[in-house]
């Protein structure tokens, strides 16, 4: 063991030498970054599940209003028009605050854990993990713009057509903007599944040396087909290959 | 060889401190890089100046007292510890930037040595086990499976240096902190106190301000005794299991 170099009291500000310990879940980082995982898990369940409706695009206007048509009925004749709806709607949003407040609390503590910097800097690290925090936040801004886009209408370019979500898409994707930052938020949100997927595996105990490879390969496919899967929207609005 | 170093001064903990310029000369390529160190302190005592504070004991990479962050890098740039660095790592005329341990829980005591009792206040927490004193027990007693054994002694391989600590950007000390409990955990003999363990040594890791993992696998590189990464997986698992069974207590 290292030396102890003092061990009564603190920098002479006469703290005891152990102060009392938090084991309380929510007060424990591991629980915080616990939170952020299956909350995250939770969000990429249903972005997979997002992606493959998106895809359903390229096959006409009547395939596609019919899928949005579906999900407000999805659950019926059991649950009443758009319960089932609201419902994923309600975990979703309490999924994206746990997410948010727990990665917000982490990183704080993460920045007073380190105040001083080394004179020495070096390249430190991949970029999927140096971009979790602010990507992040790239992701948060989007959801809220994808929302008044393409749910409530209100940030719409054009009349926005409440059951037509088909011709919604094609006018979003025929603004620069709208393609630049869809484009822009789905590539963050390919970076941070990459490193989030493999980091909530170790944080939830799954991961061990033997799945390394595994866990890391799961991850990179789940990123990669996210991104081509939502970006190739856009890109096929803009080539013409859906109008 | 010739060198420049560029070290970190600071009269004590509540001083500002500076990194100064320092040339050595006739320094061996066989030397450690505490005995070129060493070399320097010679001359600066001889000059009548401050010698460099650092620490150091055993000099043979098992006591883990040496520490230093040399070119941004915890131990240096080999996968060993700084006694155990040797200059020939380095070339003539090289300038090195030699720096203390950097987390808020570890603050610099004086020049590059800092105060690691934060870690013997996590050992403390739950980082022994319960027994009998009197004379050895009978070896085989407790039996130990042999992937067990390995996997207890790959983590009774930390020596509590803290480098860990010093490359994470977050300050964290959940490798260390996951060597001390994996260590334990697994083996019959550390059963007793499994789940108090976990939660205590992590409870009191969280109240000596190290920052949360964000699995950037810094520690893991820099730790001269290769404790590997998924070894924090191995302690969140722990963690995750002691807080379901102290839930339904
Ligand atoms: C509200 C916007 C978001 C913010 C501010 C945010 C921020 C963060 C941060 C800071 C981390 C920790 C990174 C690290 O430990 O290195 C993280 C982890 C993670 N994020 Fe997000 N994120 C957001 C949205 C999302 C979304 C939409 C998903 C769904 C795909 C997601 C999935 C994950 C996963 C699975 C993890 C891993 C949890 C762990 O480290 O154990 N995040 N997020
Ligand atoms: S885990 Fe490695 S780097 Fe950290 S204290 Fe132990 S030996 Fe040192
Ligand atoms: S001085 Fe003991 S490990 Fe370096």
């Amino acid at each position: 063991m290292a030396l102890a170099t003092k061990t009564t009291t603190d920098r002479g500000t006469g703290r005891p030498p152990s102060p009392p310990r938090s084991r309380t879940f929510w007060g424990s980082t591991i629980g915080k970054k616990t939170v952020m995982a299956v909350s995250g898990l939770l969000m990429l369940g249903y972005l997979v599940a997002h992606v493959m409706g998106n895809l359903k695009v390229f096959f006409g206007p009547e395939e596609f209003n019919a899928y949005g048509h579906w999900l407000r009925t999805m659950g019926a004749p059991v649950l009443h028009h758009s319960w089932a709806l609201w419902l994923v709607r309600i975990v979703l949003l309490a999924a994206v605050v746990a997410h948010a407040v727990s990665a917000y609390q982490l990183s704080r503590r993460d920045i007073r854990a380190r105040p001083t910097a080394y004179a020495h800097r070096r390249k430190r690290s991949s970029y999927a993990t140096r971009t979790m925090r602010w990507g992040g936040v790239v992701v948060a801004l989007f959801i809220v713009w994808h929302i008044l886009d393409l749910t409530t209408g209100t940030a719409h370019p054009g009349g926005f057509q409440e059951g037509h979500p088909y011709q919604n898409v094609v006018d979003t994707f025929s603004t620069w903007y709208g393609n630049v930052i869809y484009i822009v938020a789905m590539l963050a949100v390919g970076l941070h599944v990459r490193h989030g997927f493999w980091s909530a595996a170790q944080t939830l105990g799954v991961g061990n040396a033997r799945r390394e490879r595994l866990l890391k390969t799961l991850a990179n496919g789940l990123a990669l087909v996210l991104t081509v899967g939502f970006v190739s929207v856009p890109v096929a609005v803009m080539t013409g290959v859906v109008s | 060889m010739k060198l420049t170093l560029r070290v970190w001064r600071q009269k004590n903990a509540d001083a500002d401190g500076a990194l100064s310029t320092y040339e050595v000369d006739g320094i061996s390529s066989d030397m450690s890089f505490l005995e070129m160190l060493d070399t320097l302190n010679e001359e600066l005592i001889l000059r009548g100046e401050d010698p460099v504070a650092f620490d150091h004991d055993c000099r043979e990479g098992i006591c883990g007292a040496c520490s230093l962050v040399i070119n941004g890098d915890a131990h240096g740039p080999e996968r060993t510890t700084t006694c155990q660095l040797h200059m020939r790592s380095f070339r003539d005329g090289d300038t090195i930037d030699v720096e203390p341990w950097r987390a808020a829980a570890f603050p610099v005591v004086k020049d590059l040595v800092v105060d690691r009792s934060a870690f013997d206040r996590i050992i403390q927490a739950g980082g022994y086990i319960s027994a009998p004193t009197g004379a050895a027990p009978e070896a085989h007693a407790t039996p130990v499976p042999k992937a067990d054994a390995d996997f207890a002694f790959e983590h009774a391989e930390c020596i509590g240096c803290g480098a860990c600590v010093a490359a994470c950007p977050n300050g964290s000390a959940m490798l260390f902190t996951s060597a001390k409990i994996n260590h334990l955990n697994v083996l019959p003999q550390g059963a007793p106190e499994r789940e108090t363990r976990v939660l205590d040594m992590v409870g009191q890791m969280d109240a000596e301000g190290f920052g949360g993992c964000t699995l950037t696998g810094e520690c893991a590189t820099a730790c001269p005794k290769g404790i590997p990464l998924p070894s924090i997986a191995a302690m969140n698992k722990e963690w995750l299991r002691a807080q379901r069974k102290s839930a339904r207590r």
